[in-house]
């Protein structure tokens, strides 16, 4: 879980803001995918644009790998549209769209050596030979793999398959490329170095990323812009950052990262900040615009990440900017880069907060007193979510790391 | 160690007493053999039966391309669209089987015979002449063996079709493979080995066969089982029948070099 802060300045980096005026590569127009009585895919409507790193994040069952198979064209909607470059390809086969896909297994030729697997392709396409020599070259250059032509795939180590499976799909150029959790059968250090790397050769080719996973880390470390799915929705949409700082659903906030959720009622909105009372008792203030609803009696559950909280031992006086809530250290652990507290509330309820290692002298023991206090600016509220569905999901969120 | 013991008694031991025995001279009057180291006994009975070793290789071969073609579309719909009846499916290939080889082609005979419903249907269908006869020919021959060795060719090929990893063939598809391409570049190279494991389990059986030569084919054309079944048990010489086996075993083991040196032999046992 200690992915969260030092990724998403990685992603605010990177220019999206920009994505909305580009063209749109693909369309889906309220999809639904029926499955044997279960709804997979439920009334899906998403634009991906030229040029972006785009990425359906959610956990298994979530309906994203159903929405990435739609347009490949693997399954067909049982209602609904989709549209590649503007055209309706909703029935068409899979072999005519100007799509590519870089399956989950890499699903490798394996009669076939390296060049051949990439050459495929471009010789279903009557490429010329003199093309596809070079061509092919070239991409193993990108994907760092020269040399390895001759080589078949159970010669190959499952990062160089992976590169092979990379290459195979985007020497043909698409319009769009898919990816269907490419690397959940590396090793943790090994993904960590192939997303810096897709994320390169993304870059270098300029091509459409569709990006399929159930890591929250990997999605928000690559991404554009990403999509939160939940029961075949979508919960949340926005760069990474917009996603992160901003949860719009309960959801999103707990599979995103970790957050902390209190739940409340809006008891009062002056100007543009809303009070919510907690369950207890105690208030805390968060902007108007954050709130699903402006409304007095509204019930919310109000959030802040672990990272924005400080923690003081005195009887520090918050600022108006700020909400301050009073607690007892439960737990602390050392984690190196930092401390992680477990603050139970008078009420009960544990309070997560990550202080950075910065060298301040005394950190708070488990036993104390102590006041947690961070900015209005960082608080935001969501909609509680129906009661009972939530553990086993947010669960398989943290599980990834 | 057990494996060991096994492997000697049942197999060790046999093969050294048919090439010993092929050495010999034998009185077939008295059955007496003596080792005479007679190397001149193998390409004797190879020019004697000449004839015979060829209508096996070619009975033996059309039963096998018979088989292939019959069994290909069979095995592909088992593994590809056979769902969760795939078991129930192969049973229903094996269920005939498990009634003896003989009693099998006997029943073939009597399908078969002049007076048999089949040929009297096309008979008075005016489908056939009344002289007409499938019995007594290689056609009835090819007929059985390819009938009694469908299943060793359809199973290696299921097992083949069965373990080609379907997502390598929706990449096929996603790399602008039309279903017939994908089909040819893909599915048909990948199940070679399954097709030349399939050929050399249906071969060397149907080469070797007797039964149905004798009870299908009448006196048309021998085969070379029939031969050495007559020299062991009618004419009682053992170094010839002997001799002739072995040139059986090394044509066969040519066959399984053939293969082990082409596909290489790790891939021949995943198959048997």
């Amino acid at each position: 879980m200690t992915g969260g802060t030092g990724t998403v300045d990685e992603a605010s980096a990177t220019p999206e803001a920009s994505a909305t005026s580009r063209p749109v590569v693909a369309r889906f127009d309220h999809v639904s995918m029926v499955f044997e009585g279960n709804t997979a895919v439920d009334d899906l409507s998403l634009d991906i644009y030229e040029g972006e790193f785009f990425s359906l994040l959610g956990p298994s069952g979530c309906g994203k790998t159903t929405s990435l198979r739609m347009l490949g064209g693997f399954e067909e909607p049982t209602r609904g549209r989709i549209f590649l470059a503007g055209k309706d390809v909703t029935f068409q086969a899979p072999y005519t769209r100007d799509v590519n896909t870089v399956f989950q297994s890499y699903a490798l030729f394996p009669h076939l050596d390296v060049f051949e697997n990439v050459a495929f392709g471009l010789r279903r396409r009557r490429t010329s030979k003199a093309d596809v020599k070079r061509r092919v070259g070239e991409i193993l250059e990108i994907v760092d793999l020269p040399n390895f032509e001759r080589r078949r795939p159970n010669q190959l180590s499952g990062g160089q398959q992976q590169r092979v499976a990379l290459a195979r799909a985007l020497v043909n150029e698409p319009s769009l490329l898919l990816l269907d959790e490419p690397m959940s059968a590396l090793d943790a250090k090994l993904r960590r170095q192939m997303q810096v790397e897709l994320k390169r050769i993304q870059t270098r080719v300029g091509i459409t990323f569709l990006y399929v996973t159930h890591d929250q880390e990997e999605a928000m470390t690559m991404s554009d812009r990403l999509a939160v799915m939940r029961h075949g929705r979508i919960e949340g949409i926005g760069s990474p950052q917009e996603i992160y700082d901003s949860p719009t659903t309960e959801f999103v906030a707990t599979f995103l990262g970790a957050s902390n959720l209190l739940a409340g009622n809006v008891t009062g909105v002056e100007g543009s900040i809303a009070t919510v009372t907690l369950t207890h008792g105690w208030s805390v203030r968060v902007g108007v615009g954050r709130l699903p609803e402006a409304r007095v009696g509204t019930p919310v559950k109000v959030g802040v990440r672990p990272e924005k909280i400080s923690l003081g031992t005195g009887a520090a006086a918050p600022g108006s900017d700020h909400n301050s809530l009073r607690g007892r250290v439960k737990v602390s652990t050392f984690t190196g880069v930092g401390n992680q507290y477990l603050v139970e509330m008078p009420w009960g309820t544990d309070v997560t907060v990550y202080a950075q290692n910065i060298g301040e002298a005394t950190a708070p023991r488990s036993g104390e007193e102590v006041v947690l206090t961070w900015p209005i600016e960082h608080t935001f509220a969501v909609r509680p979510m129906a009661s009972g569905s939530t553990e086993d999901e947010t669960n398989t969120g943290d599980n990834d790391e | 160690m057990p494996a060991v013991v096994w492997l000697v008694v049942l197999f060790v031991v046999p093969l050294v007493i048919m090439l010993s025995l092929s050495l010999k001279t034998c009185n077939p009057a008295s059955g007496a053999c003596t080792m005479t180291w007679n190397w001149g006994e193998l390409p004797r009975q190879v020019n004697l039966y000449r004839t015979e070793f060829f209508t096996s290789l070619e009975y033996g071969a059309a039963a096998t391309i018979v088989d292939l073609i019959l069994s290909f579309p069979i095995a592909y719909w088992i593994a590809f669209y056979g769902g969760r009846k795939k078991n129930f499916f192969l049973m229903m290939l094996l269920v005939p089987f498990f009634v003896s080889f003989v009693i099998r082609t006997l029943v073939w005979e009597f399908i078969l015979s002049p007076s048999g419903f089949f040929l009297t249907f096309l008979r008075h269908a005016h489908l056939v002449s009344a002289n007409f006869h499938v019995l007594g020919t290689g056609s009835a021959v090819i007929a059985g063996l390819a009938y009694n060795y469908l299943p060793f060719t359809a199973l290696p090929l299921y097992v083949a079709l069965e373990r080609i990893d379907r997502r390598v063939l929706e990449a096929a598809y996603d790399l602008y493979a039309s279903r017939r391409e994908a089909f040819m570049r893909v599915i048909l190279p990948l199940s070679v080995p399954g097709i030349f494991a399939a050929f050399l389990l249906t071969f060397i059986p149907a080469f070797g066969d007797y039964v149905n030569q004798q009870i299908l084919g009448g006196t048309s054309s021998t085969m070379i089982g029939t031969v050495i079944q007559n020299t062991f048990l009618v004419t009682g010489d053992y170094a010839a029948g002997s001799a002739l086996s072995v040139v059986v075993l090394v044509i066969s083991l040519i066959g399984i070099w053939l293969y082990s040196r082409v596909l290489g032999s790790r891939s021949i046992e995943e198959y048997l």
